[in-house]
């Protein structure tokens, strides 16, 4: 085991990777030369060459639509998209291309394309910079959607995405990045749990807290402090996104009978909407209360002053595990 | 009308001065509308090893894939496709080119050159698969080292620069060539494509196929210069060909495919030519352009052209025509057979390949079609519009 943060995890998995597999090559803005905004890419253009690690003028549709390229040839890019609110210009080639080929091509051409996405608030940024843009690309089918929580999942997961045959959307919690934690690393792409599967973090008995990326942490100090109140949560960690592992959630509720689910994305169309929805559908005589979704608001991205209004925090969190209890909570008296 | 016997024309602009698609600088052009074959101080290199046999083998390409874009349009018209988009007019812009590459180049085209696909040996019923509605590609890319036909406008440029960068690092001579027409050269991606081109110095070749019209919106709407000029502020070198002068188009392309796989980079090629049918068979031309300058261009035909120079050179023999049509007569009836005895997919194809590996997600709603497509005695009952419980 070693102590590492998150963003040098994501590193030695990138690393590993590109030991392992000739045919993986990094592209993305600033990550060479300077090791990426965040020096996610620290040191691998040094070690890898400018071929294989590779600083592109700027330009996200290009960035993805070459990657395209490069896996019509048989590669298997990984690219950087720098901060989450600039991915939209590679909009139309991540959902109309990169999703589509494999479908279209009748299975003859494969995309194994990892895309790269810095996400989620908390660190004081302008606009544009915040954002948690992972439903739109969980709607479109063809894509994989993860995030991480921890250093060793950092470290394995960007390893399966790279190996995965499917283009991989692989979101990392950026104001996690300084985080430590221990990592195993003679886990590799093969390692036991798979990247669709999610996790359950904490055992609990009253309610299932569903979360992912930044805000695990948050569930988790959550469910410890729930705890001091004789309140048992039960922590799942969704890591996959797209597509979400049923499943794991579906025996939890069947034993808490009370789901939560917390993203700092919006709410409306978000995964916390599908989720509810699926699991009522699939629990609906195990639930004894509604579903609760604790997210952001409909609103665009706010100004760093009033983000941790914006971003679910543990006393909004409690505070929705206590609506799902029926315990006095914010909304008390309120009908609907 | 202020069109020229150079094919540089297109209609005049009422303030036309302003805009240069009809003026500027000289086509290359290496036989003349009429027949006459005219030296080229730097192409007649290019093409110096095509013989008498070649050139009627040229004729004969053109010739076929204008009934093969017969045949499809009578399908679509008969029902039996649901739309085709003809290349009419664009035979020499297509077969010049196309007939120019290695087996090994790889193309990245639009959805208009059918033509090119049938200089890379495509089987003539997958050419039709798309517009049939059996399939979202009708071939496997590899097989002919073409990727499947782009849709999104100018999206496919961005593929062949970043295949051409694979070339690049793979240490091989191979060239990734991308087709698209005047109005893609309005998309970001087509000028983020070259701009990554000029950066990495990548095998590439832009083939722009300015066929004047972008369905309906002509070429002076997309540029106030002619579009090869464009290439300049890329640090791309470009040509500007008579795209319906066969020869030249395909010294053209050579010249292009030389310099890439010399290391030289990209090139950029603007091949003149006019879409003589409609965008697609969808599209009704007769709301947006005049009917002369339609007959402007039909003189300047490039199957008429081609034909005037074996006639020129005495090769242009009854046989020979003859021979020819029987091809394109074969070609058409063995597509049209393709076509009609295609089987329908299945229904549950629908779920087929959009992973490569098992997804929880899709797998259950797979599940539940099947059971819910079990209820029916007939699997087509359970889409029929009257309802079939």
């Amino acid at each position: 085991m070693t102590q590492m943060t998150f963003a040098r995890a994501i590193n030695a998995g990138l690393r590993k990777s590109l030991e392992n597999d000739p045919k993986v090559v990094l592209m993305g803005e600033d990550i060479g030369t300077l090791g990426g905004v965040f020096r996610v890419t620290d040191g691998l253009q040094k070690d890898f060459g400018t071929h294989r690690v590779v600083d592109t003028p700027l330009a996200e549709s290009a960035i993805v639509g070459t990657a395209v390229g490069l896996a019509y040839r048989g590669y298997r890019p990984v690219v950087e998209i720098q901060f989450d609110g600039f991915i939209y210009p590679a909009f139309d080639q991540i959902v109309s291309q990169v999703a589509k080929l494999h479908y279209r091509t009748r299975g003859a051409v494969k995309m194994p394309i990892t895309i790269r996405v810095p996400f989620g608030g908390g660190i004081g940024s302008p606009e544009h910079h915040s954002e948690s843009p992972e439903a739109y690309f969980t709607h479109t089918s063809g894509l994989r959607v993860v995030t991480v929580s921890s250093p060793q999942d950092a470290y394995t997961v960007i390893q399966q995405a790279i190996s995965c045959d499917d283009p991989v959307l692989y979101f990392e919690p950026k104001r996690r990045y300084h985080d430590k934690g221990d990592v195993d690393e003679s886990l590799d792409h093969a390692a036991p749990v798979p990247m669709g599967q999610a996790r359950v973090l904490t055992q609990g008995t009253d309610v299932t807290l569903v979360a992912y990326g930044p805000l695990v942490k948050t569930a988790l100090d959550a469910a410890s402090a729930a705890a001091d109140e004789g309140v048992s949560i039960e922590v799942i960690d969704l890591r996959s996104l797209a597509p979400v592992d049923y499943e794991t959630i579906v025996a939890s509720v069947r034993r808490t009978g009370h789901l939560v689910i917390t993203h700092e994305a919006a709410q409306s169309g978000g995964l916390g909407a599908e989720v509810a929805a699926s699991i009522t559908e699939r629990c609906f005589y195990h639930l004894e209360a509604a579903p609760v979704r604790v997210t952001g608001f409909d609103i665009p991205y706010p100004y760093s002053k009033l983000e941790m209004h914006h971003l679910p925090g543990l006393d909004r969190i409690l505070d929705g595990v206590d609506r799902a209890l029926g315990r006095p909570n914010s909304l008390s008296g309120l009908e609907g | 009308m202020s069109t020229d016997e150079t094919g540089q024309g297109g209609p005049a602009a009422p303030n036309s001065a302003r805009h240069p698609h009809g003026q500027g600088r000289d086509l290359v052009q290496l036989v003349t509308p009429t027949g006459e074959r005219i030296s080229h101080p730097e192409f007649d290199y290019w093409v110096r090893d095509v013989t008498d046999e070649q050139l009627c083998s040229l004729y004969e390409d053109m010739t076929v894939i204008r009934r093969i874009d017969v045949e499809a349009t009578a399908l679509q018209r008969q029902g039996e496709l649901g739309l085709w988009p003809p290349l009419l007019g664009q035979e020499a812009a297509q077969i010049g080119s196309g007939r120019a590459l290695r087996t090994d180049d790889f193309v990245f085209s639009s959805y208009r050159e059918n033509g090119v696909a049938y200089c890379r040996g495509v089987d003539l019923t997958d050419i039709l698969r798309v517009w049939r509605g059996t399939a979202s590609s009708g071939w496997d890319p590899y097989t002919i080292n073409m990727a499947t036909p782009q849709i999104i406008i100018g999206a496919q440029t961005l593929h062949a620069t970043g295949y051409a960068m694979g070339i690049q690092n793979d240490g091989a001579d191979s060239v990734a060539v991308t087709y698209f027409g005047d109005g893609a050269t309005s998309e970001g991606d087509v000028n983020e494509a070259m701009v990554f081109a000029a950066s990495f110095q990548v095998p590439v070749v832009f083939f722009c196929t300015n066929n004047h019209w972008a369905i309906s919106e002509p070429v002076r709407l997309q540029s106030h210069i002619q579009l090869a000029d464009r290439a300049a502020g890329f640090g791309i070198p470009s040509l500007r060909v008579d795209g319906n002068d066969v020869l030249a188009v395909m010294a053209a392309t050579r010249v292009a495919l030389d310099r890439a796989r010399r290391g030289g980079g990209p090139t950029f090629i603007e091949a003149v030519s006019y879409r003589m049918g409609p965008h697609t068979t969808a599209d009704d031309p007769t709301r947006y352009r005049d009917a002369n300058e339609l007959e402007d261009w039909a003189a300047r035909d490039p199957i008429s052209r081609i034909a005037a120079l074996l006639e020129r050179k005495g090769l242009l023999s009854a046989e020979l025509q003859q021979d020819v049509k029987d091809k394109a007569d074969a070609v058409a009836r063995e597509m049209r057979t393709g076509c009609t005895t295609m089987p329908d997919p299945e229904p549950l194809d629908v779920f087929k390949n959009v992973y490569s590996t098992p997804n929880s997600w899709l797998d259950r709603q797979q599940d539940h079609y099947a059971r819910y497509l079990a209820t029916f005695g007939d699997p087509a009952g359970a889409v029929s519009e009257e309802g079939a419980r």
